[in-house]
This record gives C-alpha cells, structure tokens and sequence, in this order.
C-alpha cells in the first residue's frame, strides 16, 4: 500500500531539537503564559505544535482552527508578541533559544487560552449597507448576467480576499487602546467591505457619509498596521482606506465636486437610502458581553 | 441535570457552509422564521477551502455547451451510479443559481464580453467553472454570509449539535447540542430541520478536510432514522502536497492542471498517457502534442489525459509511486512553471503560489510541486428525495456534501460548489413546505435531551479513562491504512472489527479542565459520528464487490454490471433502542446495509448518454 511508503517519511521527519512555547491560558478572570517543552519537527507550523501540545499534554488548551491553510482566518493570535495567523507562521521562522510565546489578540475580550469573542467584527458587519446592484440592461437580460470588464472588478476582487481573520482590527491602535472607540469606528477590515462595494462595478449606494459620521474613517491615521499583519496580502490602507478618504473629502468638503453633483445626474444611492437599507443603523458597534450569543439580534442603540 | 436554554424556530438548518446558508436565506425569504447553526464561526466552514470554480453550463466560453451535456458528463464521471434525477435538475439549475450569487454581490473572473469567464477542469467536455482566480470557495461562502446576514438571518455560531430530536409520531422536530465557548447546552424546536454540515474526512490521516469534518450530519440522520448511500465512494484527490508532513493532504487546486499543468513521474515522462481507460479512450488524447494543443483548440483535439475525473487520476498516481517512480517524498510531480508563465501562475492560482511559497519553500513559478493522494469528499452520503431533498426520516432534509446521489461513485470538480446552491435553495425550498404544512405545537422527547446532554457531559465524570486524541489518531491510522484508496476485503473485514473496538474505547473517554471552550472534550463528542461514519464506509466497501469510481477493491479490480445497478442503502432500524455505541448512541453494529436497485433513467435521459460528439 502507498501508506507504508507516506509512512517511512512520517518517520523520516526529523525532530530538530526541542522547543519551549509559552502559551497564554486563562480566562475573563485572568490568566498568565505558561510553559510548555515538546519536540519540534521539521517544516512545522505554530498550529501543528500547539495541535501536539493539545495531544499530548494540555488536551483542554483552547484555540481556534479550520482549514490550517490560510483560507478561513480562524487561528489568528499574538506570536512572538506579532499578530499572524497560527497555520502560517512556519517555527524555523521564529528565533531560536527562547520561548515562543503565543497570546490571544489583545482586542478582543477573552474567551479563554488563545479564544477571544470576535463577536465586535460581527456587529459592524450588520451595519455595512448591503450590496445594492443596479438593473440589468437588455442586453445583459438577453445575455443571461451582468457585463463587467475584468479590469473593473480587479479593483474589488483585491478585498474579496479577505478571509476575516480580524488581525487588522486587532492591531489597530485605535480601538487595540481606545475600548471606547469600538462604539464608534468600524475599523480595517470593514473599510476594505465597504471600499469593495463602493469600488463594484454595479453597486449604486452611496456609503460616503456613513463612513464619515457612523464608522470613524477619519480616526484612522494611515500607520498602515493593518496592510502588514493582513495574510492576504491586501494594501488596506493605499487601495482602500485612503482613497474612501479621498472620496469622503470630495463629497463633503469639494466645493466643485459639489456643484457637479448639483448639475450632474446622480448615480449613487443617497446616504439616507443607504441607511434605510443596512439591516441595523446606528453607531457602527458595540462591544457585546463576553458570553458569545452567534450574531447577537438585539443590540442596545 | 444541567439547565439549557431553548429556542423554537419554523425551520433550523444545521451548517453554514454554502449548502446551509442558501438553504436558510431560501426559507427566510418564504418569511419562515429560520435558524442557522453552525460549529464555527460564521464564514469558516469548509466552503472557503473550493479553489478552482463552480461548474454550471453558462456557454460564455463554448456557446455549445449545455445542461444535457453537462448532466451526461456528471453521469459519465459518476460511473453511471448518480440519482439521474438530482444530476438532471443539478445540471439544469446550476447557471441560474450562479448568475444569482452575481446579483448577490460575487465578483467572477470576466470573459473578454464581460461575462462571467469559465474554466476547464477534469471531466467536463467543455471549459464550465465560473471561478474567482484559485479562491472560488471564499468568494461564494461570503457572498452567502453577507446575503444572509442582510436579510436578517439569525445565526447560532459555534454551537455544536449532538443528537436530532423527534417528536412522539417520530417526525423530526429539532435538535440539542452546546455553546462551544461557554459549554452550556441548548436546545430547538423546528417545524422542520435541514442537515448541512459537510464532510467526514476527519476520520482519515491525510486529508484536505478541516477538524470540522467529522460526519455528524450523517450519522445524526442515521440516528434519526434516516438511510445513507454509497458510503463507501469516497474520493480521494489526486493532487494533495506530500511535503513537509505537517502539510500533507493539504489541496492542491484541480485549476493547476485545468491551467496546463502535467504531471510527470521521477523520470520526467507525463504517466497519465498510460493510464487511459477504455470508458475515456475515445475523448482522450495520445499524444503530448494533441493533449497540449487541446487547450486553445477543444474542437479539433481530445483532452490531455490529466484532465481525466479524479477517482482514475488518484489511481494511477497511487500506482506510479507503487512502481518506484515516485517524487523524494512518495507523490509525483505537478508542473505548472514550465508551461506557464511566472506572471500568468501568480494571476491564476495566486492561493497556490502563495501556499507553496510560505508552507513548503517552493516557489510553483520556478519548480514542480510534489503532490499525491489525499481524503477530499464524500460522494456518498444521506439518502435524498431530488426534487425536495426530503430524507427518508419525516421532517429532515439534508444537502450539501452530506447527502449523497448526484455525485455516484466519483464527483467531478466544481460540481460540489454547485451541489451547494442548487440542492442548498431546494433544502430550504423542501423544509419550508413541511414547516409549513405541519400543524399544532412542536414537541419534543425532553428525555432525548436529557439522555443526550448526560452522554455528553459522560467524560467529565469518567476519572482515569482514555485520552480522545489517542482514540482519534488510532482511527485515522485504521482508516488510512485499511480503508484508503485501494481496498481488499480482508482488510476491511480487519477495519470493522478495529472501528468496533475503537468504539469501545471512545466510549470511555475522559476529558479534563472545564466545560468552556475545551477542544479535548468537544473531540470526544465528535467521536460517535466519526465512527459511525466510519463503520459506513467499511462496511458499503466490504460490500461492493468491485472497482467503480471513488471506491477501488484490489480483490474485484473491475467494474461489475449487477453491483453497478443498486445503491448500498445504510440505516439503523428505527425500533433500536440500543445505546451502547460511544456517547450513548446506537452501537456502529447496529448499521445495517441493503442493496436497492437504482432509479430507472427515463429513455429521453438515456439517449443523451449515447451522444457521440466529437472531442
């Protein structure tokens, strides 16, 4: 059977040595890193250490995971003190002869060990006025589907990569330090939603004044935290949260581009349409109890 | 016994990959109200993990492409075992189904004309897979998710179910399970319930598939007296990474080969040349020269033989590195950097790239990958009525992976994807109908809930027993080695009595810490449906006594007419009262297997079979 040969090489993998993790446990009562000693195997990813810590010596140490392919986004935490995602992070990578300490990101409330209640993220995704196409013409009714050009929906496609793993929300400075702002700031990975439906080519809504006055867009800074940590590789900050920016100026200061809306047909449903079409209004999240209830239904206005 | 809250619901659907989101935002739209739960959170279910496209006959590449001829082809890959029913509606649904994700939000790569753009892949004649680049899973699970949410879907993420619930006339009225962050249990009543949860290839060593796949929406049905079929079709894909082992049976996307990547054994030759079956032949070509020009010429050449469906490309990888011409690490080698260009590789299989690149070191632009075999699906699955998706248990649906039929013994790529949505809206179309006509009160047996929440909860107070891990490991051993891609009966005979065994010591299990978020604990709660699923797929292999798509007996190594002409139906009698399996479940001895003749092909159906089209 070919197995006997896959495992003379599971055999053949050579262990290199030991390595000692040092693994935050604990819960919404507290908690500290704890050290744990195990082999370390060639070509190795934080997850399968942890996945042989969870094996072997810790069976109750919890941590999320789906694909442990970089496609689901689950297993984000805090490595070495940088956010990244456990399944991507190869251990040859991180420095040799001291702990590797893994922590749960510091945004989010803790669940417990490496789980936080990611349930903000959520929140604000309710508040994103939905997408919003515009009618087929004829010519796409005869032709059975939209007629786009694949330059025009690259723009978008660049931030449908977005697995939501949340990294660029947890290392935001401005609700990572600010609590409070959570109430009031949707944050990276929600400016790049709604940068992908203001970019798509058959969107109608105009998002502009909700990212001003409901979601925070001018809180951000531009330190471009969030295009590092993001797996995906996605320039958060140049491809869309500048120029949502850049939009937001001209619809609300620009006092040409005001007139030309005065004088031009309009295309872009208006803020308050937009309103009227997003599932909850209101102030973009709020940070919901600890105990993860899925999508919380009721939410305190 | 601990308290658990309760919620009552006209329909609940159990899974929230593409199946069951499509499925709930159909009866929400019905105004039912409508439920959806999930064992992750929202957007993480296995759906993210379809790379290479959705097959629906669109003809924006080749205009003469066409649901029959897409429905002859998922036959023909099937091996002639697929519910002709579910393969003719899936073939004649699947574009409409498509073109509305487009209207939900989903950015499809684009033809020259702006159309959706589609690719070749394995199996299918013509170029059929609307596809986002590699992503195509991610594109259309969030097309769902944000669709869902947007019309106010109420979602229950990470709550994982453990037993359907049934009322006094054994109509299915719910189901009970826990919070995996608090570990406090819950329970609902539904008018009706859609089954939705994915795969089982946890049970197997090298797999493409996540923790969460671990067949608890088959064995849950079974439990509830619902049947399954082909079970023991599962598909083994042939092009998983083989290095570095904490990678293997990672998916590689059929798109590389559907692109112009080959594969080529230790001595550099394309194998595939060799492995041509008679069923094939005629549609295949044989030379490197014809197979090459094929893909910007389908009219004139036959496919490359790579492109051939999955179950004879797995085979004959399987047989090369048998043979000793395997690659350093026992797979074979895919080339893409030789036939195309670096820039093309990182636009078209960007996942890919990326994939090789920082888990492997490999950069695809410059080197073969090393690929083989790896546990990928379940063609097999619950036993569905096509038109509704109505199980044979009252008041349960099910769709999606789990259910079984459309795929026969071997589905072709992309035809998941599609599965997805067609079958998806047709369980929430189904569910809202019986949701509908069900008058009175739903009840349920609290005993049910009671009796399953102290099985559950059973290891916490089992000081001294075995570790769940262990038990796990030891079936996914026993599942690789005995009941992989190629099988004999005595080892499957050996398979069924070590899953007996391991179901003895899964029913002894500890688990340590607190109820809250404990991954050793919810491991042993996913133990009873592993080996029930388990024990169905030894037991349909032990049974089919032949070689037919996904399921390859080295003992019958032909197809056999009479064995091809039935489905092997599982199920457990619903007068069982035993309890003795792992967490108080019916015991995997309790599984009983029937052979049952296939529908009959209406003649119309039939005749598209014989087409002779020129390849």
């Amino acid at each position: 059977m070919a197995d006997e040969i896959v495992r003379q090489y599971v055999d053949s993998a050579s262990t290199t040595g030991n390595v000692t993790m040092s693994v935050w446990r604990g819960d919404a009562g507290g908690g500290g890193f704890v050290e744990y000693e195990l082999e370390a195997k060639e070509g190795e990813v934080v997850l399968d250490v942890i996945h042989r810590m969870q094996a072997t010596q810790a069976p109750d140490l919890a941590c999320r995971w789906n694909c442990k392919a970089g496609k689901c986004g689950s297993c984000s935490a805090e490595i070495n003190g940088k956010p990244a995602l456990m399944c991507m992070t190869r251990m040859e990578t991180l420095p040799t002869g001291e702990p590797i300490t893994v922590a749960p990101l510091k945004t989010f409330p803790i669940i417990r060990d490496l789980v936080t209640d990611v349930s903000y993220n959520y929140e604000v995704a309710k508040r994103i006025p939905s997408f919003n196409p515009r009618p087929k013409t004829n010519d796409e009714l005869k032709a059975g589907g939209y007629r786009m050009a694949q330059i025009d929906v690259e723009r978008s496609q660049e931030f449908r990569k977005c697995i939501e793993c949340f990294l660029c929300q947890d290392v935001c400075h401005v609700i990572r330090d600010h609590e409070e702002n959570k109430t009031t700031f949707a944050g990276p990975r929600f400016f790049a939603r709604s940068a992908e439906l203001e970019m798509h080519p058959l969107d109608v809504t105009d998002r502009r004044a909700i990212l001003r006055e409901e979601q925070g867009l001018g809180m951000c800074n531009i330190t471009k935290c969030c295009t590092e940590v993001c797996p995906e590789h996605i320039k958060i900050t140049d491809n869309a949260i500048i120029p949502l920016k850049e939009r937001v100026v001209d619809a609300s200061y620009d006092p040409v581009a005001w007139l030309g809306r005065k004088i031009l047909r309009r295309t872009k449903a208006s803020a308050t349409e937009a309103r009227a079409t997003s599932l909850v209004s209101g102030p973009p999240a709020v940070q919901p109890d600890t105990a993860v209830r899925g999508i919380p239904t009721a939410v305190a206005e | 016994m601990p308290e658990y809250e309760t919620h009552d619901f006209d329909v609940i659907v159990i899974g929230a990959g593409g199946a069951g989101l499509r499925a709930a935002i159909e009866a929400n739209a019905k105004g039912l109200r409508t439920a959806l739960v999930c064992k992750s959170l929202l957007g993480k279910a296995h759906t993210v993990m379809a790379e290479g496209g959705v097959a629906a006959a669109l003809g924006n590449v080749y205009p003469e492409d066409n649901w029959e001829v897409h429905f002859r082809d998922t036959m023909r890959g099937g091996k002639m075992l697929n519910n002709w029913r579910m393969a003719q509606l899936h073939a004649q649904e699947a574009p409409d189904r498509v073109r509305e994700l487009e209207e939900w939000g989903a950015l499809f790569d684009r033809t020259k004309d702006g159309l959706i753009l589609q690719r070749d892949f394995g199996g299918h004649r013509y170029a059929r897979l609307a596809h986002v680049g590699d992503r195509t899973g991610l594109e259309m699970i969030r097309t769902l998710q944000q669709k869902a949410v947007a019309d106010g879907v109420e979602v229950f993420m990470e709550v994982k179910v453990l037993r359907l619930l049934r009322d006094a006339d054994g109509v299915v009225s719910g189901a009970v399970g826990y919070w995996r962050p608090s570990g406090e249990f819950v329970a609902f009543t539904a008018k009706s319930v859609v089954l939705a949860t994915g795969g089982i290839g946890r049970s197997w060593m090298y797999t493409t598939n996540s923790w969460e796949s671990t067949g608890d929406g088959v064995a849950m049905a079974l439990w509830a007296g619902a049947d399954a079929i082909e079970m023991e079709c599962v598909q083994f894909h042939p092009t998983g990474m083989v290095w570095p082992m904490s990678v293997r049976g990672l998916l590689v996307t059929e798109a590389v080969r559907g692109d112009g990547g080959v594969l080529r054994n230790s001595d550099g030759k394309r194998f595939m040349f060799d492995y041509i079956p008679e069923m094939f032949a005629a549609e295949t070509a044989d030379s490197e020269a014809e197979g090459d020009r094929w893909y910007d010429d389908h009219a004139n050449n036959r496919r490359p033989p790579e492109l051939l469906p999955r179950d004879e490309v797995a085979r004959s990888i399987n047989s090369e590195v048998k043979a000793g011409r395997g690659s350093p690490h026992g797979g074979v080698f895919l080339d893409i950097a030789s036939r195309l260009s670096a820039e093309d590789i990182r636009r078209r299989l960007p996942s890919m790239y990326h994939q090789f690149k920082e888990l492997a070191g490999v950069d695809i632009t410059a080197e073969a990958m090393e690929v083989g075999p790896t546990c990928h699906y379940a063609n097999g699955g619950v036993r569905v009525d096509a038109d509704s998706t109505a199980t044979t248990a009252p008041g349960l649906f099910a769709a999606g992976e789990l259910a079984g039929g459309l795929h026969g013994s071997n589905r072709l790529g992309g035809n998941s994807l599609s599965d997805l949505i067609v079958f998806g809206r047709r369980a929430g179309i189904g569910a809202a109908e019986f949701a509908e006509g069900r008058t009175g009160r739903v009840t349920v047996d609290e005993g049910e809930v009671a009796s399953a929440i102290s099985a559950a909860l059973a290891p916490f107070e089992r000081d001294g027993g075995e570790n769940p891990y262990e038990v796990h490991h030891d079936l996914q051993t026993t599942m690789q080695d005995l009941v992989g891609i190629i099988r004999t009966g005595s080892e499957l005979e050996e398979a069924m009595g070590k899953i007996e065994a391991l179901e003895e010591r899964a029913a002894n299990v500890s688990a340590s810490g607190g109820h809250q978020y404990n991954p050793g604990w919810n491991l042993a709660t996913d133990l009873p449906s592993m080996l029930t699923v388990s024990r169905c797929v030894a037991q349909g292999a032990l049974n089919r006594k032949e070689s037919r798509g996904g399921h390859t007996r080295q003992d019958f190594p032909r197809p056999d007419p009479e064995m091809g002409s039935v489905n092997f139906v599982q199920g457990i009698p619903t007068s069982t009262t035993d309890t003795s399996g792992a967490g108080g479940t019916p015991s995997v001895r309790s599984i009983t297997i029937t052979p049952v003749p296939l529908p009959v092909m209406p003649d119309e159906l039939m005749a598209l079979m014989e087409l002779k089209e020129a390849y």
